[in-house]
């Protein structure tokens, strides 16, 4: 090999392991420092859990609404239409579903927050929404909804209202509705 | 110098000659190109109507990911590492590549790299899912246990590309026939080199992005992942600064090819050619002070929008440069329009086109209605397809006769000129509208609002692949039975690389051409 392009190989080789080393101990520093200094994001250190304070001086209003699709025959309620709560506590309440179709069906509850602001502020812990709901002609069940409304919740907000819509998904459920028989 | 190449399957194995590697390069790239071809085929054929018909949308979204990684690594990168090694030789007039032995190398890890990506596809969990841009952490925690295979894959080509890179500079540098200074080089020579440093200074990057997921799935450390202390948007800051300047290195050594396509049938020289150096040398710097803006909506700074969006736009002025050097070469030319001339004609109005779809999306605040719809499917692949593969597909046509001594029939490569001009317009333009109507991309089913505009695009991309069968065909035929080629080939050709026999002898340049 010339003398020149070995020069030249040594060069961009060298530049190629730079650049490579770079990614690992520049690019990672540099972002966290960027990200510290414009504020925009906590980067760096891991995230630690933090207890939930429950605000015994401060009460909301959580209202429950049940709405049904158009096509959807069954029985379907809260069965505690309010509930006052502290923020930070944790709250069980039950609503209620009976099939009152003559056939086996699959349901599945869909939510809704109002108003905006609180959308992001009440976090559902266990919710029947997560899951489909099957049952047979007749049947009625309990469905439960653990929740906690966060401590952070907007000052002026004093009502959240819950509502759920219930869908008739026994057409893409069927392996559910399999389950049943 | 009288001795020829060795014979058989050896011949291909070891050897160190820059044109038989070129061929390699060619053909790997033409394979790939159709394996991309046939992933794109099964997405249009999903995406043809509403509802899920043909695949699962997991598999779908494997489709998306795999075309993507094969079109960018494997047909366009080596197709233009091939046209280098063709070429460069021969248009500064050096007897080979300056390393020879590592040229072999740097292709014959590429089919082993390609092999073990496309193995995914029968692995457990399938292939990569994640798309071609392969965030974390849908390719770290979510991701499935065939993206360690990912990993080594992109590693392999990232060291083929490097060496390739290192090669090419090497002999750009070194290897000039006395004379040749460094503005008289063709501006294919130029771009190539400067496409060379970009893939030096970002392929260690994308090896390092790739390796830091590496270690987030298998050695516990946390670069991308909150709940340790990282940050899944360091990895698209990570992964878009080795990505713009990728686009460039996509598009920059297709600068070159109609650079020197465009003077050839307009038989005059090229227009402003210092200024074609230097608004590639300037596109190539901007390239490094851009990449935020495929992330204008993970939340920035107003101020750091603000600059991506105005160095964004700045690209433009080079870029248009350009554009308009191509147009005034043409201007008053006595200009025939054979194949190679077509495709270069159709690659400046349709890279234009994509190019303005390019400034749309560079308004930040636009950019939030416009991110991740077809509008910007529709944009880089109006960039991609007329700007790469319609200038590698015309680099081919032009070249073709050089390298096997034998012309292409004229009648059918205008044949497929039209289909593929045909096919890419139906293909992508309907996406601009889906797009702006919000249809989101990487997705196998969609709102029936959106049906007539995917079927057009599906038909379309039928046209398009049944046009590049034909210029498969079109190709083995010139080869096989093509009529004798003369060693001007071409009636306005210039440079040194049409001063050789045609078909070019294995040995050119042994000893160096005088340069004036």
């Amino acid at each position: 090999m010339e003398k020149a392009t070995r020069k030249t190989v040594v060069r961009l080789t060298l530049s190629t392991i730079a650049m490579f080393v770079a990614v690992f101990t520049i690019m990672p520093p540099l972002y966290t420092l960027l990200c510290e200094v414009t504020g925009l994001r906590k980067v760096g250190g891991a995230y630690e859990a933090e207890e939930i304070k429950v605000d015994e001086e401060r009460w909301v209003t959580v209202q429950f609404v049940a709405t049904h699709n158009a096509a959807m025959p069954w029985e379907f309620k809260p069965m505690d239409f309010k509930v006052k709560v502290n923020p930070g506590q944790k709250k069980v309440i039950k609503y209620f579903a009976r099939n009152n179709s003559d056939k086996a069906m699959v349901a599945q509850a869909v939510p809704s927050i109002t108003p905006f602001a609180a959308v992001n502020y009440f976090h559902k812990i266990e919710c029947f929404c997560f899951n489909h709901q099957p049952l047979r002609s007749g049947e009625s069940a309990e469905l439960g909804l653990e929740f906690v409304v966060d401590q952070d919740l907007p000052k002026q907000v004093t009502t959240i209202t819950l509502s759920y819509t219930l869908f008739d998904i026994t057409e893409q459920a069927q392996a559910e509705l399999a389950g049943l028989h | 110098m009288a001795h020829g190449p060795a014979h058989g399957l050896s011949r291909w194995l070891f050897t160190t000659n820059h044109k038989d590697i070129g061929t390699m390069y060619m053909w790997f790239s033409f394979a790939m190109f159709f394996l991309g071809g046939i992933f794109a085929l099964i997405i249009r054929a999903e995406l043809f109507e509403p509802g899920l018909q043909i695949v699962e949308p997991n598999f779908f979204n494997q489709m998306t990911t795999m075309h993507g990684l094969v079109m960018v690594f494997g047909a366009v990168m080596p197709a233009f590492v091939g046209l280098a090694n063709w070429m460069v030789p021969m248009m500064i007039g050096a007897p080979d590549m300056a390393l020879p032995r590592m040229n072999n190398l740097s292709f014959w890890i590429l089919p082993f790299a390609f092999a073990m990506l496309a193995s995914t596809l029968f692995m457990q969990g399938g292939a990569p899912n994640f798309g071609w841009t392969f965030y974390a952490p849908l390719s770290t925690t979510y991701a499935p246990p065939s993206v360690t295979f990912f990993i080594f894959a992109i590693h392999i080509m990232g060291a083929s590309s490097i060496m390739g890179a290192i090669n090419i500079i090497a002999t750009i540098l070194n290897m000039r026939a006395p004379g040749m200074t460094l503005m008289k080089m063709p501006l294919f020579v130029w771009t190539w080199l400067i496409t060379a440093y970009l893939l030096i200074a970002v392929m260690p990057v994308l090896a390092g992005v790739v390796t830091m997921m590496l270690m987030d799935i298998h050695f516990g450390t946390s670069f991308f992942n909150a709940a340790g202390g990282g940050d899944p948007v360091l990895f698209q800051h990570v992964f878009w600064f080795f990505g713009h300047p990728e686009v460039y290195i996509m598009i920059l050594p297709a600068f070159g090819v109609v650079s020197a396509i465009i003077p050839t049938f307009a038989r005059k020289p090229l227009f402003g050619y210092s200024s074609m150096v230097y608004a590639t040398a300037s596109i190539a710097i901007l390239s490094f002070m851009v990449w935020a803006h495929h992330m204008f909506t993970v939340g920035m700074p107003f101020i750091g929008e603000w600059v991506f969006m105005i160095a964004t736009m700045a690209i433009a002025v080079p870029t248009g440069v350009k554009v308009f050097n191509w147009v005034t070469t043409m201007y008053k030319g006595s200009m025939t329009f054979e194949t190679p001339m077509l495709f270069s004609i159709a690659f400046v109005i349709l890279f234009t086109i994509g190019g303005f779809s390019g400034l749309m999306l560079a308004i930040a605040p636009a950019d939030f209605q416009y991110h991740d719809t077809y509008f910007v499917v529709a944009h880089f692949h109006y960039v991609l397809v007329p700007g790469a593969i319609f200038s590698i597909t015309a680099a081919v046509y032009y070249w073709l006769p050089k390298w096997c001594g034998r012309m292409y029939d004229e009648t059918l490569g205008k044949t497929h000129f039209w289909l593929a001009f045909i096919g890419l317009n139906l293909t992508f333009f309907p996406m601009h509208f889906s797009g702006l109507a919000g249809m989101p991309r990487r997705i196998p089913d969609y709102n029936p609002l959106f049906a007539n505009w995917n079927m057009l695009s599906s038909i379309g991309s039928f046209l398009f692949g049944a046009a590049q069968v034909l210029f498969l065909y079109i190709v083995i035929r010139a080869i096989v039975s093509g009529r004798k080629a003369t060693d001007r080939v071409w009636e306005g050709s210039h440079g040194l690389e049409w001063t050789v026999p045609s078909p070019a002898p294995y040995h050119t340049f042994t000893t160096p051409p005088k340069v004036d």
